[in-house]
């Protein structure tokens, strides 16, 4: 047990939520998390879905990689992914249709996720299965809480809701008598590109402090 | 014919991939730094996109779709499956033929040119392409043969490859000066557009 969570299994997981982290240090997977995250609940379901196709992937890839041979992993790799997704397409559309009508096609691009991709080949063709997984849920974990902030931030500011509950009350607004406006901007997908870059520099700040 | 053309600027300007659905954003980021690259990037992910949209939409509507192969079976759920390994392949035979007639661009692409397989932007216009024909036959989105499927496949290439070329060798990758090209760009096409739809509602 004590070998299973040893300390760098331990690295390996945490990595990528802070000091690695896909989308703010490696700048991966940008196209999604600026395409679903205008609101909070559809960035929450595809934070979770990469993480567990990323995660399984990577087990899957790492108990194959002594097998595949080399010219065609790129393919056999893709070949992994695309069921996985389809996988979690259909488990979305059975139990969460409207967030998988929202998602539209960036479930499918789940596929071409860079975030995939790189971990598959940078992590999983050299590692074992457990290790694998791990970095994939951590992996996976990292990019989802930064569409979680992003979505958060866009919904909240966007349109005064969080998961669709009023968090600015109605009696606020202009149209009631109050002097508040929504910022129409935050629903384009320019303002998720703003929001990753202000979190890219936050971190970025915060980690080199502390490196300090 | 006004339907078709309607489609292909619809496609370049307004549902461009780059600035509409922000796909292919990696490559674009990578390889803009200049115009060589950029283009033959585009040429290359452009003949992708012709090759892999058209043969997508025949597997689509002659065999996954409902009904095809057999009666009261959906099989769509394949797709993600049959879509990639098609791009997979084609991916394959570009890289081939640019290693062999030009040996310099397959160098200067380095690994972009595998990660074409890759690529959002290219999956992307294929589930659009999926997604486009199940809409309803009088919109400009809509893809109704092999050559509607060709023509936005060609439309979608040219708008993701005038992106990065207008770049200059500079260190800004995306100046303003992209951005309000097609900005001004994109507003007259969006009248353009809206006036045809209503002509064609007529």
């Amino acid at each position: 047990m004590s070998k299973l969570f040893s300390k760098e299994n331990q690295e390996v997981f945490t990595g990528p939520l802070n000091l690695n982290n896909p989308v703010a240090v490696q700048v991966l997977g940008i196209c999604s998390a600026l395409a679903v995250t205008s609101q909070l609940e559809p960035s929450i379901v595809m934070g979770l879905s990469v993480t567990v196709i990323t995660a399984f992937a990577n087990v899957i890839i790492s108990l194959l990689r002594k097998t595949i041979p080399n010219r065609i992993r790129i393919i056999v790799q893709l070949v992994v992914v695309a069921t996985l997704v389809t996988l979690v397409s259909q488990i979305l559309k059975a139990f969460a249709y409207d967030v998988s009508v929202q998602l539209s096609v960036y479930v499918g691009l789940i596929i071409t996720n860079c975030i995939l991709m790189g971990r598959l080949e940078a992590f999983a063709m050299q590692n074992g299965p457990w290790a694998s997984f791990l970095d994939g849920i951590g992996s996976g974990l990292g990019y989802a809480w930064i569409l979680v902030a992003v979505g958060f931030v866009r919904e909240l500011l966007g349109a005064g809701t969080l998961l669709g509950f009023r968090i600015i009350p109605e009696s606020f607004y202009v149209e009631n008598g109050g002097c508040y406006v929504n910022n129409g901007m935050m629903t384009m997908p320019a303002m998720a590109l703003i929001i990753v870059g202000c979190i890219i520099w936050a971190h970025r700040a915060y980690n080199d402090r502390k490196a300090k | 014919m006004e339907q078709m053309l309607s489609l292909f600027v619809r496609s370049i300007f307004v549902d461009n991939m780059i600035f509409a659905f922000f796909l292919g954003m990696c490559s674009y980021l990578a390889v803009s730094k200049n115009v060589k690259t950029a283009l033959g990037l585009g040429i290359a992910v452009t003949f992708v996109l012709l090759i892999t949209v058209p043969v997508d939409y025949l597997l689509q509507t002659k065999v996954l779709g409902p009904d095809c192969i057999i009666e009261g079976v959906d099989l769509s759920f394949l797709s993600f499956i049959l879509f990639i390994a098609v791009i997979a392949g084609m991916v394959q035979l570009v890289e081939m033929i640019v290693e062999r007639f030009s040996p310099s661009l397959y160098a200067a692409l380095g690994i972009f040119l595998p990660l074409i397989a890759v690529n959002c932007a290219i999956m992307g216009a294929s589930l659009f392409m999926q997604q486009r024909i199940g809409m309803d036959p009088n919109s400009s989105q809509y893809i109704g043969g092999v050559g509607d499927a060709i023509v936005y496949a060609l439309g979608s290439g040219v708008g993701w490859l005038t992106c990065p070329s207008p770049c200059k060798d500079s260190a800004s990758r995306l100046s303003p000066w992209d951005l309000w090209l097609w900005h001004s760009c994109a507003s007259p096409a969006s009248a353009f557009n809206l006036k045809s739809r209503k002509t064609s509602a007529q």
